[in-house]
């Protein structure tokens, strides 16, 4: 079946089956690597992407079902300034052993910061626990998630970590 | 794994999503009905389903309409869990379904499942069938030959079976709106965050409606009221009273010799009681 959608802000054109799941459309047709496939059954979270910017498995999504939407992958988020702040402190704070969660980690994490919900370390736990990781024992990825909110929110860049609606500076 | 091969249609309206099923199930395919997917395609994928045709109804407008209908708010069949979490509309259960909603599997299940589809499967340890239940939602069903509303109570006649005919959409859901005299309770036991729960019980006592229902869901073949209890609470009995009436109902229960069980259940009742009674 003939979808159109935008993928990391480029429109896209393709022939796909029905049962081509979008991770695997992205992964085999695009290319786009990042996006990782653990359980393909919902659980494991590492093929967590953004569908018209909602965070979504891209294992339980079927392509053909993507046709004129906006998906974005890690792969696209290589200038946003959530993902910028994620990655320095996943880097200082050694969010990431072996990297296989990492991608949906991620793009899970910069969901909750996005919408003020990383305040502490018990909601960025409540936040990830969609998102498994067998190496790290996650406590170095909830405290790298707490110091990208905190670095954000104290260049008032993002709501503040206590979850309030504070406005982005002009 | 991956899910086996099946044919695709999007329908652009209720009634193409209606036709498209009724040709297919006449030609004797097993045509399903996906909204969000989150568990249909996980089954697929695990190869536990593998229809010959999915009908998309996910871009319905018509299925996302929310309505105030005086003393009820009508919901449509796929308001995802995430928008009900987000309060993106009107509110008829007084916190309790954004709070259900909230602790529904995760946020990356939530912005794709929808309340209609989670109640068209209708999976015992599913939130929202045991959830609409207790509140005395109806569901709005449409199909071939027009519409019909039944109750949530009897929705869910089996296993995984409901009234709803193959050849049938949900439409929407019909929840009254609680007075502000009533009070709920919900609790619900999951080994990981997440999963389906092993136990759900939820407690709905809305005095100027004359209503009180206790349900229990999370395992058995479909959520089960808590008759006894849900009388007592009525009556305004006390915990420990509404807590006896309880064990009486679970007594002849198919799991009732099954010790982890009963003490989950336990656990939960408890909880969702002393949320409405304290």
């Amino acid at each position: 079946m003939q979808i159109r959608l935008t993928v990391n802000g480029k429109p896209v054109r393709a022939d796909v089956t029905p049962r081509t799941s979008l991770a695997d459309f992205l992964r085999e047709a695009l290319n786009l690597t990042a996006t990782h496939l653990g359980c393909e059954h919902g659980i494991c979270g590492a093929c967590t992407v953004t569908l018209n910017g909602q965070p979504i498995r891209a294992c339980l999504t079927l392509a053909v079902a993507c046709d004129g939407y906006e998906v974005r992958t890690l792969e696209g988020l290589l200038t946003d300034e959530i993902m910028l702040a994620l990655r320095d402190a996943f880097h200082r704070h050694h969010g990431l052993q072996c990297g296989f969660c990492t991608p949906g980690m991620l793009v899970s994490a910069r969901d909750l910061i996005q919408r003020g919900k990383a305040g502490s370390d018990s909601e960025i736990r409540k936040g990830l626990s969609g998102n498994i990781c067998r190496c790290t024992g996650y406590t170095d990825i909830v405290r790298s998630v707490r110091k990208a909110a905190e670095a954000l929110s104290e260049a008032g860049k993002v709501r503040s970590p206590s979850g309030d609606v504070s406005k982005v500076p002009a | 794994m991956k899910a086996a091969a099946f044919e695709y249609a999007r329908a652009d309206s209720l009634a193409e999503a209606i036709k498209v099923l009724c040709s297919a199930t006449e030609a004797g395919q097993d045509a399903q009905v996906v909204a969000g997917g989150q568990s249909l395609l996980a089954m697929m994928n695990l190869r536990v389903s593998s229809p010959d045709l999915l009908v998309d109804i996910s871009r319905i407008e018509q299925l996302r309409v929310v309505l105030d209908e005086s003393d009820a708010i009508r919901i449509g069949a796929c308001v995802t869990h995430a928008a009900i979490e987000d309060r993106a509309m009107a509110d008829p259960s007084r916190g309790l379904m954004p709070m259900v909603a909230g602790n529904l599997a995760y946020r990356a299940v939530r912005t794709r499942g929808t309340l209609g589809g989670s109640l068209a499967l209708s999976d015992p340890a599913g939130d929202w069938v045991t959830v609409m239940q207790a509140i005395g939602a109806r569901i709005g069903l449409v199909g071939d030959k027009g519409r019909r509303e039944v109750e949530a109570l009897g929705f869910t006649t089996g296993l995984y079976e409901t009234a709803r005919a193959p050849t049938e959409i949900i439409e929407s859901v019909r929840i009254p709106k609680l007075s502000a005299a009533a009070r709920w309770g919900f609790s619900k036991f999951c080994r990981k965050s997440g999963e389906f729960a092993h136990s759900i019980a939820a407690v709905v006592i809305d005095p100027e409606r004359d209503f009180a229902r206790i349900m229990l869901g999370g395992s058995g073949a479909a959520p089960m009221c808590l008759e006894r209890a849900s009388q007592s609470l009525l009556q305004r009995a006390g915990l420990q009273s509404v807590e006896r009436a309880a064990e009486d109902d679970l007594a002849n229960r198919d799991d009732a010799h099954d010790e982890f069980q009963r003490s989950v259940h336990g656990a939960t009742i408890s909880s969702a009681l002393s949320q409405v009674l304290s």
